[in-house]
């Protein structure tokens, strides 16, 4: 790649630093170049981003069917799997699964609840009534 | 405490991480991409039936840490690496190596890591950042992909050092030991062994999914993707794919472009002419690379989307497969 066409396309990257990129000067010889992100990777984000949207609305429409417990909605929202959450709770993997059931999930105690708080970085109560006080 | 550290920005974190502790005992000369050839840091695996965020499992580089530790064994640098069991003592541990006046790298997970815009934050546990300092509660981090540097608490600090999940980090922190310079002689031995290394990676790993036959192996995969998977989840996969490839700490093309940067740092110390057009095809191919991607684009963008699309994106893959075969084959051929 030439230095002249390193991509300046403004992604969410852009916003907070630019990224180096290597790339050949007139005469061949390689130099660094700062560029602020490429539509074509931004797209790619963008489609990731999209897939996880779904799977939160998927999620939360199943909460609020009573299918699932708000752990569900959770789990999706923070990009966890059952793995990763078993390693930041310290919950087996199949207590996890069982917690997803909402009978289940509404008879935990306050401790056990504060462990998935924390591994969600929520506040206990926000996890009850799947709430998010981010941007 | 704020230690002698200056702050570099880089492509690539470990790399960057690797050249930044060294600047001093190497008098600047390790550059980033000494450091990923030297580290051998090319590469390309795709793993079967492993799924990472819903998608395929692409890696274009090697295992995280290797850089470090293949570049600081090459040069002859003794290394401490240590992980912890416990929370306390991991940041008391910090702390000693800040007293000694020691920089210390760290890898952590980038999903709780503050600073990170948070369409940035997915689950990836192998970056890598130098500690250099602390005051009051907030300790001072040279982020290698950051163009300044930035703060975390010990809390925010102390959350990405035990992120849990694939490749948990807990806690680990490294440095180089040594303190006696390194020479010319060193660096040029140090260049042989990483380009060695780097040959036997791509072309000679059993199985088919990891080096160049790694990425032949992809681009016939792609082409039963669609009718597999459906037009909306491989354009995912391909989405999955072009960010392993070209996002922030690649330097662009998968690594190709730092790799034929590092070949050109390499014939400054070895002469050898052939690197300087070996150089070339991996530019060449790094071009190819991000052709490949901005078809990949148009996919799962759903302005292409038919089998011929598909076909084409693949042929990409064995086309790049057969150019950096003949570019690892030089290398292999060179007579040092």
């Amino acid at each position: 790649m030439k230095k002249e066409n390193v991509p300046q396309d403004m992604g969410a990257l852009g916003k907070v630093t630019k990224e180096i990129c290597y790339a050949t000067d007139a005469s061949g010889k390689y130099t660094t170049e700062l560029s602020t992100g490429w539509h074509v990777k931004k797209e790619a984000l963008d489609v990731a981003w999209k897939d996880v949207e779904e799977r939160i609305a998927n999620a939360k429409q199943r909460v609020l069917n009573g299918e699932a417990s708000p752990l569900m909605f959770f789990m999706e929202y923070r990009l966890m799997d059952p793995g990763i959450l078993s390693d930041y709770t310290g919950y087996w993997k199949w207590q996890i699964k069982r917690h997803l059931r909402p009978e289940i999930f509404k008879r935990l105690s306050e401790k056990k609840l504060q462990k998935y708080a924390e591994a969600f970085n929520v506040k206990v109560e926000d996890l009850k009534t799947m709430t998010v006080n981010e941007a | 405490m704020k230690l002698d550290f200056e702050h570099r920005q880089s492509a690539h974190c470990e790399s960057g991480v690797t050249s930044s502790l060294l600047r001093k005992i190497s008098r600047n000369k390790i550059t980033e991409p000494l450091a990923f050839g030297i580290g051998a840091g090319l590469f390309f695996c795709y793993i079967p039936l492993i799924k990472i965020n819903n998608g395929p499992a692409i890696a274009f580089r090697t295992y995280p840490g290797l850089i470090f530790k293949r570049t600081c064994h090459a040069l002859g640098i003794p290394v401490t690496r240590k992980k912890f069991s416990s929370k306390e003592k991991a940041e008391a541990y910090l702390q000693q190596c800040l007293d000694r006046g020691q920089p210390a790298g760290c890898q952590v997970g980038v999903y709780y890591l503050s600073y990170f815009p948070r369409e940035y934050r997915f689950h990836f546990n192998a970056h890598n950042l130098i500690v250099f300092g602390k005051e009051a509660d907030n300790y001072l981090i040279s982020d290698p992909v950051m163009e300044t540097t930035t703060t975390l608490t010990s809390y925010e600090l102390e959350r990405v050092r035990f992120a849990k999940g694939a490749l948990a980090p807990r806690g680990q922190l490294y440095y180089p030991e040594s303190s006696h310079e390194i020479s010319d002689e060193q660096i040029r031995n140090a260049i042989v062994k990483g380009i060695k290394n780097n040959v036997n990676q791509m072309l000679r790993i059993p199985g088919g999914f990891a080096g160049v036959r790694g990425i032949e192996y992809t681009g016939k995969k792609i082409k039963k993707w669609l009718s597999k998977l459906g037009v909306q989840k491989a354009g995912s996969y391909l989405a999955q794919l072009v960010r392993m490839q070209e996002e922030i700490g690649t330097g662009g093309g998968g690594f190709r472009y730092i790799y034929a940067a590092f070949l050109q740092e390499a014939y400054a110390y070895t002469q050898k002419e052939e690197l300087l057009d070996i150089s070339k095809i991996f530019t060449e191919a790094g071009d190819l690379w991000r052709t490949a991607a901005v078809h990949a684009a148009g996919i799962y963008k759903g302005r292409l989307g038919s089998q011929e699309d598909f076909d084409q994106m693949g042929d990409y893959l064995i086309e790049i497969a057969a150019l950096e075969k003949r570019a690892f084959l030089a290398l292999k051929n060179i007579k040092w």
